[in-house]
């Protein structure tokens, strides 16, 4: 009979360390990201297609959702892009201590925030 | 098979010398693609800026234009090989069926290749 071991880390009661949380949000982010592929075929499709197709690509990206799903995919790519940048750092051997590595976290999200509101303000006064 | 000028096996002729030389190549590959990628992105997003708010012939426009349409073809090819060696990645450490991790991990490049292809005519298309 097998005997009852303790699973590490256990994941249903154990809370995440942001450098944890940031791991997985990487990966996650990178799985959305690649959705973008499709859509931006479908644009590009859209506008060599003719002016039709392209002002229905346009009706789709202005309506809420379409700029409601604009705004997270904006928001997975400063992530993942400033996280990215990270890991490029760790792999030349920077900051790979723990103090550094929670301090760079912060640092990555509070980036990832200021150029999605720079993104979003330069739409909104380009509009 | 290569052909061998002694008796051995080939197993027994590689024995020794190391590795084949491509056992970075994807670790490799995803850091190249991820660095090109920081510079294909500032530029991208400000095209996206320009193009949100135009119309057919300014969107036209702005695709036409030689500099724009190599740096959009370029993300397209950097971008969706990025991609694959990342979904990869993920496929690799999460299926744990073999033969469906193979599947999944051709599957998506096949998609990646098409969509890439898909997206290169169109812009290409758009740009002549």
């Amino acid at each position: 009979m097998a005997r009852q071991r303790p699973l590490s880390p256990h994941l249903q009661v154990y809370r995440l360390p942001l450098p944890a949380i940031m791991s997985i949000s990487h990966r996650m982010t990178g799985i959305i990201l690649s959705s973008g592929t499709l859509m931006l075929t479908l644009y590009l499709v859209a506008l060599a297609n003719g002016p039709e197709s392209f002002a229905l690509a346009q009706k789709v990206i202005a309506h809420p959702i379409g700029m409601l799903v604009l705004f997270g995919y904006s928001v997975a790519l400063f992530y993942h892009g400033c996280n990215g940048v990270r890991h490029l750092f760790w792999d030349a051997l920077i900051g790979l201590n723990i103090p550094a590595i929670y301090k760079s976290g912060q640092v990555v999200l509070v980036l990832a925030i200021v150029l999605t509101a720079g993104l979003w303000g330069l739409i909104f006064s380009a509009v | 098979m290569l052909k061998s000028s002694s008796m051995k096996t080939p197993l027994a002729e590689a024995r020794g010398l190391g590795t084949a030389k491509s056992g970075l190549s994807h670790w490799w590959h995803q850091r190249l693609t991820a660095i090109a990628m920081i510079g294909l992105v500032a530029w991208m997003c400000v095209i996206i800026v320009m193009l949100i708010g135009a119309d057919y012939p300014g969107a036209m426009a702005i695709l036409s234009h030689p500099v724009n349409a190599a740096l959009v073809m370029l993300f397209i090819g950097v971008g969706f090989w990025h991609s694959s060696l990342g979904l990869q990645v993920v496929l690799e450490d999460y299926v744990a069926h073999e033969g469906v991790r193979l599947a999944l991990i051709v599957a998506i490049r096949m998609v990646l290749v098409l969509l890439g292809a898909v997206s290169l005519l169109s812009v290409l298309k758009i740009a002549l």
